[in-house]
């Protein structure tokens, strides 16, 4: 079990895109905050803080979940995933150069997370659908892009999936 | 908008989860999915002293089916009932359902207790739940007791959940459910709460006469409601455009919603009627085989 008074702070460890981070920090911080604030990763982006954005989606053990909805002490011990975890070697993860060709993001405020939940979709489902894409967007709020660019950008790169090229989430398209 | 400050404790063990609740009293707030809690948390409309989180009582995570009945533990996530084939199989009435709480990313992480705990009167698992005659598995330190859901919402986000007690398990009989089911809301985007839905179990002799049926109906009233009176106008009938008019007329006649800014009461009214008849309807064509018609 574990126990901790509101005035305490708590010793964290987590796997943030494959990198150990181990922080202390109060109860009450956001796991938004913390990737923010104490790990320098501000790729994760804070909207609304009460899961209605999506802008701050991360991949928690692989799932797309609001970041602004659990608590930095909620992670200790699990692997996550942020934007910043999806280039390679300098290289853009195939669902960034997908939404760069299509015109998928304007002032980007929306793509991280956006970007994020696709990763889940696309590890998760080889028959992506266009229903499915429209689904899971449902989840994020777009303020200047009109969600078109997005969905195409989306199919785009499932479909190169379907077509055999694996895109398996490392940023390698093999 | 950040939460107040509180304790924080993390039960290895139901056991333990017991002893925290004990301790702290009303003071201590279960906290699952946390998708309504946090929301509540971080704009400060709630600061409780410490929070229990019981996101590692894994053995409060689990779908069986067992002796005639499913059963699932209170920690199941939203996506592992909409994902199950058993569920599919047993109940699909749950699985037409569960798409449509919130989004994919919040469903990843809520949880059917905490559904069912917050009682949303528009929340769609307390509908189905009731719809299909469930019953809540309650435990404390002390005892264990089982309330049927016709009894286990009180009010608006209030149940007949007490200080020191945690809901384990949510069941409900699938051997003889109707072959007929049907889930329908309404909302004004997908994965906003709903303004008004249905939930609608249903079966038939060989000869399409109706033999049960279960109505449900969500955002109405202060708590989901079972709607009797509207379906024993149908019992023994072959349902006609006339019936289906009429029981629509019932509903909406039998229920008392409030007016707010999302829709006026004479709105909510007319979606009732609408969307019991299209619950109605689309278990009726299930139940006699001639798939979906809504
Ligand atoms: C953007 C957004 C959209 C949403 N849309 C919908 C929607 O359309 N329909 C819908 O139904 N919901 C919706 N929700 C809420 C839903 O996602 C929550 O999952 C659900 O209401 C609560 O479940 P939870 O596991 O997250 O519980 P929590 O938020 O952790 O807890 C909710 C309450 O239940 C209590 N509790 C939790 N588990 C137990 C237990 N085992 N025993 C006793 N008490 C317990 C907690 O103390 C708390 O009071 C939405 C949420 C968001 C953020
Ligand atoms: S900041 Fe988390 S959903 Fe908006
Ligand atoms: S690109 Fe500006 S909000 Fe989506």
């Amino acid at each position: 079990m574990i126990k901790v008074s509101s005035r305490e702070m708590v010793e964290v460890r987590m796997k943030i895109n494959g990198q150990v981070y181990e922080e202390r920090v109060e109860p009450r911080k956001l796991l938004s905050d913390f990737l923010r604030e104490d790990c320098g990763l501000t790729g994760t982006h804070v909207g609304c803080e009460h899961g209605v954005c999506g802008a701050c989606t991360v991949l928690v053990n692989g799932s797309a979940v609001r970041s602004c909805l659990m608590f930095a002490v909620q992670a200790d011990g699990k692997e996550i995933m942020t934007v910043e975890g999806l280039a390679k070697n300098g290289q853009p993860h195939p669902l960034q150069e997908a939404f760069s060709q299509c015109h998928a993001l304007q002032c980007g405020f929306c793509t991280p997370g956006i970007l994020m939940s696709a990763v889940e979709l696309l590890s998760t489902d080889s028959d992506l659908t266009t229903d499915e894409i429209k689904e899971m967007l449902s989840g994020h709020l777009c303020r200047c892009t009109g969600y078109k660019g997005i969905i195409e950008a989306i199919e785009k790169v499932a479909n190169r999936q379907k077509e055999g090229e694996k895109t398996d989430g490392s940023g390698v398209t093999v | 908008m950040k939460p107040a400050s509180f304790d924080y404790c993390r039960p290895a063990t139901v056991e333990e989860a017991f002893q925290l609740l004990a301790e702290y009293g009303d003071e201590g707030k279960l906290i699952a999915g946390g998708q309504s809690l946090v929301p509540i948390l971080n704009m400060r409309l709630s600061s409780p002293k410490c929070l229990i989180d019981i996101n590692e009582l894994q053995d409060l995570n689990y779908i069986r089916y067992e002796d005639g009945w499913i059963k699932m533990g209170a920690l199941t996530r939203q996506r592992d009932v909409e994902k199950s084939a058993l569920i599919q199989e047993k109940c699909p009435l749950l699985s037409e359902a569960v798409p449509f709480i919130g989004h994919m990313q919040t469903r990843n992480r809520g949880t059917i207790g905490g559904s069912l705990v917050h009682a949303d009167p528009t929340a769609e698992l307390p509908l189905s739940f009731l719809a299909l005659n469930g019953r809540a598995v309650i435990q404390s330190a002390e005892e264990s007791r089982e309330v049927d859901l016709s009894e286990f919402f009180i009010t608006y986000l209030t149940t007949d959940i007490m200080p020191g007690e945690l809901l384990t398990e949510v069941k409900f009989p699938v051997d003889s459910v109707p072959k007929g089911y049907s889930f329908q809301e309404y909302s004004r985007r997908h994965g906003d709460f709903a303004l008004v839905a249905a939930a609608c179990i249903l079966d038939t002799d060989s000869e399409g006469r109706i033999t049960t049926i279960r109505l449900t109906m969500g955002g109405v009233d202060a708590v989901p409601i079972l709607v009797e009176e509207a379906v024993d106008v149908l019992i023994g009938e072959k349902l006609t455009e006339t019936l289906l008019e009429e029981a629509g007329r019932i509903v909406s006649a039998h229920v008392d919603p409030e007016g707010d800014l999302h829709a006026s009461r004479e709105y909510r009214l007319h979606l009732a009627r609408v969307f019991a008849k299209k619950a109605i309807q689309t278990a009726y064509h299930r139940a006699i085989g001639k798939g979906s018609a809504s």
